[in-house]
């Protein structure tokens, strides 16, 4: 049998109104609302209950970086959109190469991601025994020792003197010393976590446009009207990782 | 045949139109993620830096859900399905919510899920048990 048998991948089923895959693509991003939905309820349970939370201020995370990956998921969001419009008009040209753009858009914002992740895993926390905290880098490791150099704080002066940290004490637990990860507080387990698993699906995301864009001549050529509608399928599910965005954002960086 | 390119031309002028819309969306987007930025920096009392906030990013997703998902042109089936979906979104959301009024404490107050809260944390969290 060939591909025909499956039917109703262009033209309207006539009991929905809808081609089956964008009925299947709504039915699964009604599935994905369920999804982030539980991990944003457990957020606001574990911050409702928390009986201190930090401030946006006090997080550390980076929002001029965070507000330009916003910048750049909405405009893949618009190069998606872009694509199925040239491709509706029947320019295939134009429409390879605003998947081409959104696939950039897409790694552009995992690039941003990995420089904000490494920040955080790079900044070391040394609680003391007197309950401050020392916030600093790890500039050497060996078997025995973590060199470990506190920030400066202000202009003036020199940075105060590095710390050499038992490897052995820091593994007992005797020193607490880690890095700002997901297990360094709640706050970070959420963040990383939500934020994590969206990253994920800015990946399945670039796979699935990587594949559309290396078929994309072959699917033309034979079935215009159905690759269409598959990136119009695929553009649902990135807009509404957008989406997914446009609420992480405000909700881990700036409340 | 002539109907039908009547027809044809009819519907790609509807898609001009419509990428004139997709830039005014793109443009509002930036310009509303510029204000909720913004608006984090005036230091707003938490519950209304919420609303805010939130406020702004139901905006935000509605433009990308009506015009980028072209929700604007669906047919019922996808309302039907995205009102069950919203029903269902507002269980989750709020159900939790409401077991932990009547349970307060048990998430928040358990020192060992915060790293650096220390054994005074922990002692402080027994005290307030009692």
């Amino acid at each position: 049998m060939s591909a025909e048998a499956i039917p109703y991948t262009v033209e309207p089923h006539p009991d929905t109104g809808v081609p089956n895959p964008k009925l299947g693509m709504w039915l699964f991003l009604a599935s994905e609302v369920m999804l982030f939905g539980a991990l944003f309820s457990s957020y606001i349970l574990l911050r409702v209950g928390a009986e201190k939370w930090p401030h946006h201020t006090e997080t550390g995370l980076n929002v001029p970086l965070a507000t330009i990956n916003t910048a750049v998921l909405i405009l893949s969001s618009v190069t998606v959109v872009m694509a199925w419009y040239s491709l509706k008009i029947g320019d295939i040209a134009k429409g390879k190469l605003y998947i081409l753009a959104t696939i950039l858009c897409a790694f552009g914002f995992l690039v941003i991601k990995y420089f904000e992740y490494s920040a955080k895993f790079e900044h070391y926390v040394l609680f003391q025994a007197d309950g401050t905290e020392v916030h600093g880098h790890v500039t050497d490791r060996t078997s025995e020792f973590i060199t470990f150099q506190p920030d400066a704080h202000g202009a003036a002066g020199s940075p105060p003197a590095a710390m050499q940290l038992p490897v052995a004490d820091v593994e007992s637990g005797a020193i607490k010393f880690t890095n700002l990860g997901p297990w360094f507080s709640n706050f970070y387990a959420v963040y990383f976590t939500l934020t994590g698993l969206h990253g994920l699906h800015v990946v399945g995301g670039i796979v699935v446009f990587v594949y559309l864009l290396l078929t994309a001549n072959s699917w033309w050529a034979k079935h215009p009207e159905q690759f269409t509608n598959r990136i119009e399928c695929t553009g649902l599910y990135w807009h509404f990782v957008d989406l997914v965005w446009i609420f992480l954002f405000p909700s881990l960086y700036l409340l | 045949m002539s109907a039908h390119h009547a027809a044809h031309k009819v519907d790609i002028e509807e898609l001009k139109k419509s990428v004139r819309t997709y830039i005014a969306v793109f443009v509002t987007l930036l310009v509303l993620t510029g204000l909720t930025v913004g608006v984090a920096y005036f230091n707003l009392p938490i519950a209304l830096a919420v609303v805010v906030a939130l406020l702004i990013a139901i905006v935000k997703g509605s433009l990308v859900a009506l015009f980028f998902m072209h929700l604007v042109h669906e047919v019922k089936v996808i309302y039907w399905t995205l009102a069950l979906c919203v029903v269902f979104f507002i269980f989750l959301i709020f159900v939790p919510l409401a077991t932990e009024s009547n349970q307060s404490g048990i998430v928040a107050r358990s020192p060992s899920l915060v790293l650096g809260a220390g054994e005074h944390g922990h002692q402080e969290g027994q005290a307030g048990e009692h």
